[in-house]
């Protein structure tokens, strides 16, 4: 393989792995200072141990996404020099703002965890959760700028390799980053109460049917429906906003070679790489361009109006749908649950139902991973779209390789010492053990 | 003071701030695998972990504000400094990551294994010697420029007496700030035993401290005369720092004071890195990058300059409180809550 090559593999690895630990620092928040809030409100010691625990979790969860953030903002420049040389006069602004962000976090979460017990009135502790949530919910932002301006780049006029006209504010609010930077909170904030439900879910599945995991479960799904659904129409947006703006990105993705009206969507299936034709899919008559535009007659550009060396790789269809149809069972498990906690004479916490919600919680990263992977994917062979090839921008560096094989190296370790750190820590206190030390009555 | 300047002003006060947070925290988990070595944790880990538990993630943040901020206001920077450190930056990426996670791993998950300390420690010697490199390689003569390539010379590097100079200051400042900053922590404890062991350990270490910096200034000048001569144009401000460093062994000597004689450390170090970072200038990498040939544009840097002092608005009052709940909170300091 040659520097670019190892260049993607690297940076690849290190985003697919940074991005989990990423997505639960964004979300995992939330639903401590929910729990806390409600736990302080209702009298309730139940929610309060909850964002105990949680915070607990968390804390380890987030130095594994400090120490890989800090990786892959080094790599940026160690791998795209040439990336940074030209973008960096453009859309440094949001890199450095997202330092602060991350800044403001770190000291809040060092106050916040080591202050349970310090102040009379409980609600001033829950007070410090809202910097939290500020500090990590802005980092998202300011990266999730850094990205969208990757696919839709603006406030600068490119001369002859020279940058003039520079707007590093317009680069920031540029069109692509409010679709993206709504999908990416939603999605977190989703992702995360599937996790934090899968504990739960899973502890009951192993014999703990207390109070403790009936009422986190619940909180989770209340949550999971109204986030899912938000998750889903933002996503109807974003393709929306592709059709409109990126519409080799949205082709790539559903096979869409002519353009036309009244355009149908293929899920699944296989295509012949030579004659462009889908087999074995389910066909779903006028479906794209319903999507697309919002309108059954609609056009929408198909891939043919690119040149094919423009095109992503077209498997990045999988990947969409891969992405849909783990969101579709996101919505639809939370549906389901309360459903049953309507109909009294059905048990919601029966053994079917928990499994469904303990999947909820590694599907729920898959279809980040997945999200991730088709919004990169699907932007090849660009690094900055009709800017900057991909090719180009990777460093001349011949010992990418060693660097690659040294970070795959460091994520194994850290992914099984994490897990087994978090484990561990879960399974040697848990919840009962700990409601018993601080005499709460189950 | 135009954009350049200023730039490299705010970032250079960032760069001293994470050589005296990171100083404390490597040299620390130094002290802490060192203590058990010699079966005295029990009198120096709890101030340890105490100290360090609440702000390592801060210690981390002003390494990630420096590498940021350099490549946003001199974009060049990126692609020199990017292309060829990519091995030595990555080792040092590896190593930082491992000793931060498995800081957090040990303090807030599973208990402390030997296995942990010893990657605590051992990381807290290495991180700073691979990071100083970076400072060296600044000074030229260690990277080969041909056409479109920057290429490390990787056996220059290796056999060159000032490098491992750098090494030696790098290694032997972490473990002297640390041990003066943990001396006073000791002393505002009220912690006896841990006291008399830090201050032995603020005493030996000041010593290779003060002997390699001279060890660097004839290091220099034999392998980048023009810089030992504009290092000699601010000779006061390295005279300052020796004062300093005089005023602060004396005093721990004297077993008095010893937070005046962190202080003096602190003052030791800044007189020294920004006499060292003045004469530096105008040159960012030696022959190559200037501070003018580098800066990002106009536009940019009033963005970076303007969004610099808002963060500041709103960081200062918070690592005040930061500061004022662990650090100077007497009853926090002693272990009581």
């Amino acid at each position: 393989m040659n520097p670019v090559q190892w260049s993607r593999a690297l940076t690849e690895m290190t985003l697919a792995f940074h991005i989990i630990f990423a997505t639960i620092g964004v979300g995992v928040p939330i639903f401590i200072s929910l729990a806390e809030w409600i736990g302080i409100r209702s009298k309730d010691e139940h929610y309060l141990l909850m964002a105990r625990r949680w915070t607990r979790g968390f804390v380890i969860t987030v130095a594994v996404g400090v120490v890989t953030g800090t990786c892959i903002g080094l790599q940026l420049s160690l791998l795209w020099p040439e990336f940074m040389r030209l973008a960096g006069n453009v859309i440094s602004l949001p890199l450095f703002l997202e330092t602060f962000a991350f800044f403001f976090e770190a000291i809040f979460l060092g106050i916040y965890m080591y202050t349970w017990n310090r102040f009379s009135n409980p609600y001033l502790h829950w007070l410090l959760t809202i910097p939290i949530i500020i500090g990590s919910s802005a980092s998202a932002l300011f990266i999730t700028m850094v990205n969208a301006f990757m696919n839709t780049p603006q406030g600068f006029t490119l001369r002859g390799g020279v940058l003039t006209d520079l707007d590093p504010v317009a680069a920031m609010f540029n069109p692509a980053t409010p679709p993206k930077v709504a999908h990416v909170l939603s999605s977190a904030y989703l992702t995360a109460a599937f996790l934090l439900a899968m504990i739960a879910a899973f502890s009951m599945l192993r014999g703990r049917r207390n109070d403790y995991n009936r009422k986190s479960i619940r909180l989770n799904m209340w949550a999971g429906l109204v986030l899912a659904a938000a998750t889903i129409w933002i996503g109807d947006l974003s393709a929306v906003f592709l059709a409109e703006v990126q519409p080799e990105k949205l082709a790539a993705a559903e096979w869409h070679f002519e353009t036309g009206k009244r355009v149908p969507l293929f899920v699944g299936g296989q295509l012949d790489p030579h004659t462009h034709e889908i087999t074995g899919a389910i066909k779903i008559p006028m479906m794209l361009s319903l999507l697309a535009t919002h309108n059954p007659n609609g056009t929408v550009v198909g891939l043919n109006d690119y040149p094919q060396e423009d095109w992503p790789p077209l498997y990045v269809h999988y990947l969409f749908d891969g992405m849909v149809g783990l969101g579709s069972y996101l919505l639809a498990v939370p549906v389901l649950f309360l459903l049953l906690r309507r109909l009294k004479k059905w048990n919601a916490y029966n053994r079917w139902m928990l499994a469904a919600i303990v999947a909820g919680g590694p599907f729920s990263l898959l279809a980040i991973e997945l999200g991730w992977f088709y919004a990169e994917v699907g932007r090849q062979p660009w690094i900055l779209v009709r800017y900057m090839r991909v090719s180009e921008a990777a460093t001349k560096n011949p010992d990418v390789g060693i660097a690659f094989w040294m970070f795959a190296a460091l994520y194994l370790l850290l992914g099984i010492v994490c897990v087994y750190v978090l484990s561990r820590l879960f399974r040697n206190k848990p919840a009962e053990l700990e409601l018993e030390e601080r005499r709460i009555i189950l | 003071m135009p954009v350049e300047q200023l730039g490299i002003t705010v970032l250079w006060i960032f760069l001293y701030g994470y050589l005296i947070v990171a100083s404390i925290d490597f040299g620390a988990g130094f002290y802490a695998y060192f203590g058990r070595v010699i079966h005295i944790e029990t009198a120096i880990a709890p101030i340890i972990s105490r100290y360090l538990s609440p702000v390592w993630e801060v210690t981390n943040v002003f390494l990630v504000f420096f590498f940021v901020g350099i490549v946003g206001f001199y974009p060049q920077t990126a692609y020199y400094f990017g292309t060829a450190l990519l091995i030595p930056g990555s080792i040092a990426l590896v190593l930082l990551s491992i000793r931060g996670s498995f800081y957090a791993f040990a303090n807030y998950g599973a208990g402390k294994s030997n296995l942990y300390l010893l990657a605590y420690g051992a990381t807290g010697l290495l991180i700073p010697a691979a990071l100083s490199t970076v400072f060296t390689i600044s000074e030229g003569g260690f990277l080969a420029v041909r056409g479109n390539t920057v290429s490390l010379l990787l056996s220059e590097l290796f056999f060159s007496t000032y490098s491992w100079a750098v090494v030696l200051l790098a290694v032997s400042s972490v473990l002297f700030i640390s041990s003066t900053f943990l001396t006073y922590y000791a002393a505002r404890a009220e912690d006896r035993t841990a006291l008399g062991w830090l201050r032995l350990f603020a005493l030996w270490a000041g010593v290779p401290t003060i002997i390699s910096s001279l060890f660097v200034f004839i290091a220099l000048r034999n392998h980048n005369p023009h810089h030992f001569a504009r290092t000699l144009d601010v000779w006061w401000m390295f005279a300052l720092s020796l004062l300093c460093f005089i005023a602060a062994i004396s005093m721990i000597l004297r077993k008095e004071n010893y937070g005046m004689a962190f202080i003096m450390v602190m003052l030791q170090f800044a007189f020294a890195f920004f006499g060292y970072g003045i004469s530096h200038l105008p040159y960012l990498l030696y022959p190559y990058l200037t501070l003018s040939s580098s800066v990002t544009n106009l536009a940019m840097g009033r963005a970076l300059v303007v969004s610099f002092v808002a963060g500041l608005i709103l960081l200062v009052p918070a690592l005040i409180l930061l500061l004022r709940l662990f650090l100077f909170n007497a009853k926090y300091v002693k272990g009581q809550t």
